[in-house]
């Protein structure tokens, strides 16, 4: 493993072969925004919050930041007028599903996003799969996985391994960024735990 | 068969195959594409046989199914040879008279012939036909030469001198520097330079590598891959053996939809006879060069067309894309170079090979040679697949290829590259076809889908109906493109509804540019062009439908209503019996109104009402005329005067 010469927001840092531009900007103490990154999980580069403008001998492009390899000589700049628009945009979409998610609300502040400025959603998942991948990757139960695609879809508890695996791990709810995840699994709960049968009470 | 161990050995059974056939003995060729088989060729095909057994022909003549000619407009398609002779829309019950008069007593059947819409002069031969005429079919031009399910009628055309030339003649490198030089560009729809792609394979380090068939056709109303790979498989099988001979991969796929039943048929049977012949499997024709191919059948996801998505899917994982780079050519499938190009791409090697890359580059522009399918569809007269050189203008395709718009309709404008392309006016018609200046006028070469649309069509509308069709087929990974497509199509359904609002524009821009810039896959980045496209040429219309809540092309069903014109009412009654909702009051000699309550805009009335009276009006943006007082509304029909 090689170290790696690159440029972010023009300061030179070292990074090594292998490292995402994410890492290196986190370890030269330079802050990108993220929703969708773990650190322990594999890098997903979905919510896309995390974009920057990556310049490799002239060639500029957007990239996600999480997913993006570093590479010798490669110029990041992780704010720019058309990036602070990008993540204010995406701020907006996502806050049209979860307008009461902290950690969006404090995004929404920094980026000057208005909640109201999109039509409302009625998930309020924002589909940053931290519950799904963190079941498949660190506790390999497989127990919550996403399901349909495109704008149908959504995060589901398998109900049978939810029933066998979740009740006494739970480890994926403080993950959450907006607590879809609690109600999805109320309701999954619902459907596969027994319930004492409901007693009519006395006199009616 | 057994295998073939040398070049010579190719040649001689050419030779041979060659020897037994009789270029004047009649030929009956029915086009057996999905389009004609849809529209009844299997029947005529076997009624062809029932016949000529029936007039004890059989030694004399020769039945064929073929590939798709593309004129599938008229389909079902049968041309006669030698002479050449083209019936359109031919039934089982013409059978007996094209056997037992052109077959027999040479004399041509006038009323199966074409007949041009504007000089009603009728075309014989296939050539003459103005469709086929103003093409350059120099890759679909074979379908309708062969049997798909015949590597026999593959080899008499020249079918596999290419490879056999490569394998004997030419160093991978070589292979590559000629496709380099040829300047052929991915026909899937990005238009990335074939040659640089098989050079960064080649060169990629790793002893695995793969190349790949990209058959995932999934553009609304295009299916050039579909007629190539069920048309003329082996076509496309030589330029992949030819394509792994150069990168050096040993393994081949053929990723096609299950949708393509016929394709994947064909290409299957086009296998197995390739290795029957010793032309794929070891050893391919004593060369030392070992090369096999698996048909793969993806599910049908529309994403799974983009290249990441595709190797995801092959590796029986979910098809979602995967971030670039890497890009495939240094880690692909299974983490292998690999090659992934389109059918159409594929298809294009041989006649590199053969013809050299200098013939194959005189044809085109500047950045952009030889040519291209298109699937022309929609409000255009003649409807199919036609393969023209690049540089021809979309004026002559529509107009000339074509055949111009039907019923006297105005040209609107045309969308090429489907749910990723963009709409071009008629100020651009004479745009040459090139992936460059395609992109400059908003829209994009793609894959070869090409909907032409006439003044009804509302381009809001199309705009929502591609965005529509994307949020089912984004995979709904990133949120770019899942979000900004969910509240686009949000959006443009309150326009076209007239629930548009003040700054619904502007949202569309915000969410285009964002979706266009930030989204992880080609899906997505190219997924706002439809909106931004019709956007951009026709903005008036947005802003009629928002501010005026009125459609200018007739055409958004909440925005229209639909009355009768007192002065032109003939009471006739025919809209009023035909009116599947009972929403037209009068009677005899009672002058009919339509009940805007009960309407429900299917147009029946609009449609039915004779031209002559053209009482029933389409109107927008303005409030319907109250209905005449009932007292007033008897009328003598003129007609009836006399009486």
């Amino acid at each position: 493993m090689s170290d790696i010469l690159l440029q972010i927001d023009g300061k030179e840092v070292t990074a090594r072969e292998g490292m995402t531009v994410l890492e290196a900007a986190r370890a030269a103490g330079i802050v990108i925004p993220t929703l969708c990154y773990h650190e322990k999980l594999e890098p997903y580069g979905a919510c896309r919050i995390c974009i920057v403008e990556a310049d490799m001998n002239g060639r500029k492009s957007l990239v996600a930041s999480c997913v993006h390899p570093v590479e010798a000589g490669l110029i990041v700049r992780t704010t720019s007028e058309q990036i602070h628009r990008i993540r204010k945009t995406i701020v907006e979409l996502l806050l049209a599903h979860a307008p009461d998610s902290v950690q969006l609300q404090a995004l929404a502040q920094q980026y000057g996003a208005d909640k109201d400025y999109y039509e409302k959603q009625a998930s309020f998942c924002i589909h940053c799969g931290l519950c799904v991948r963190y079941c498949t990757e660190i506790k390999k139960k497989n127990a919550v996985g996403f399901v349909d695609r495109g704008t149908r879809r959504e995060i589901n508890f398998v109900p049978h391994l939810a029933a066998q695996e979740c009740w006494n791990c739970k480890e994926c709810f403080p993950l959450c960024p907006t607590s879809y995840l609690q109600a999805a699994y109320v309701l999954v709960e619902a459907l596969t735990i027994p319930q004492p049968p409901f007693k009519v009470a006395a006199g009616r | 068969m057994p295998r073939l161990q040398s070049p010579e050995a190719l040649e001689s059974i050419r030779k041979e195959l060659a020897s037994k056939r009789d270029s004047q003995r009649p030929c009956i060729s029915v086009c057996a594409g999905t389009g004609c088989i849809a529209a009844g060729a299997g029947e005529v095909i076997a009624a062809f046989k029932a016949e000529i057994e029936k007039q004890g022909l059989q030694a004399d003549v020769d039945t064929k199914g073929t590939g798709c000619p593309g004129f599938c407009e008229r389909g079902p398609v049968v041309v006669i040879y030698p002479e050449e002779i083209c019936y359109l829309q031919v039934k089982p019950q013409d059978v007996v008279d094209i056997v037992s008069q052109t077959i027999k007593e040479k004399k041509v059947i006038d009323r199966l012939l074409y007949v041009d819409p504007t000089t009603k002069a009728k075309a014989v031969r296939e050539s003459d036909i103005p469709f086929y005429r103003n093409q350059r079919r120099t890759i679909i031009g074979n379908n309708i030469k062969i049997d798909p399910k015949s590597i026999e009628d593959y080899l008499v055309i020249g079918g596999y001198t290419a490879l056999a030339k490569v394998l004997f003649a030419m160093t991978p490198e070589q292979v590559v520097e000629e496709v380099k030089t040829s300047d052929l560009r991915g026909r899937g729809g990005a238009g990335f330079p074939t040659g640089k792609k098989w050079e960064g394979a080649r060169n990629a380090p790793g002893d695995t590598k793969y190349v790949i068939v990209n058959a995932d056709e999934g553009d609304p109303g295009a299916f050039m891959d579909r007629a190539l790979l069920e048309g003329n498989p082996h076509s496309v099988l030589e330029g992949l053996i030819i394509g792994a001979y150069a990168i050096g991969a040993h393994e081949g796929y053929i990723y096609v939809r299950q949708e393509y039943p016929l394709a994947v048929e064909n290409v299957t049977l086009a296998i197995k006879q390739a290795e029957e012949y010793g032309l794929l499997g070891k050893d391919i024709l004593g060369s030392n060069f070992d090369f096999s191919v698996t048909v793969h059948r993806g599910a049908g996801a529309f994403v799974c067309g983009e290249e990441t998505s595709l190797l995801m899917s092959l590796e029986g994982k979910v098809g979602e894309p995967r971030t670039r780079p890497p890009y495939p050519v240094t880690k692909g499938l299974w983490g292998k170079p690999t090659t992934i190009n389109n059918v159409e791409t594929w298809a294009n090697v041989p006649l590199i090979i053969n013809g050299g890359a200098e013939a194959f580059s005189s044809v085109g522009t500047e950045g952009s040679k030889g040519t291209k399918i298109f699937s022309l569809v929609g409000k255009v007269n003649n409807t199919g697949l036609v393969e023209v050189p690049m540089g021809i203008t979309l004026r002559d395709i529509i107009f000339e290829v074509g055949g111009g718009i039907p019923g006297g309709k105005k040209f609107k404008a045309v969308q090429t590259g489907g749910p990723s392309g963009g709409c071009i006016p008629e100020a651009h018609l004479d745009t040459p076809v090139d992936f460059d200046e395609l992109t400059r006028v908003g829209a994009i070469m793609g894959s070869g889908g090409m909907i032409v649309m006439d003044e009804d069509t509302c381009p809001v509308d199309v705009a929502r109906y591609f965005v529509e069709f994307l949020t089912d087929e984004s995979c709904g990974k990133c949120v770019p493109c899942r979000e900004g497509i969910r509240q686009m199509h949000t959006i443009l359904t309150a326009i076209t509804t007239g629930k548009g609002k003040e700054g619904d524009i502007q949202r569309l821009e915000h969410l285009a540019e964002v979706t266009s810039t930030a989204s992880l896959c080609a899906l997505g980045k190219s997924a706002p062009n439809p909106v931004l496209s019709t956007l951009r040429y026709f903005r008036d219309e947005y802003e009629a439908h928002i501010k005026e809540k009125r459609c200018p092309a007739l055409s958004c069903k909440e925005l229209i209503a639909y009355h009768i014109d007192p002065e032109k009412c003939q009471a006739c009654m025919i809209c009023l019996r035909k009116c599947s909702a009972g929403a037209i009051v009068g009677g005899k000699n009672q002058i009919h109104v339509v009940d805007q309550d009960k309407c429900t805009k299917c147009g029946t009335c609009f449609e039915v009402c004779p031209p002559r009276f053209g009482a029933v009006q389409k109107i927008s943006g303005e409030p319907v005329p109250a209905p005449l007082p009932e007292a007033e509304r008897t009328t003598v029909r003129k007609a009836n005067t006399n009486e």
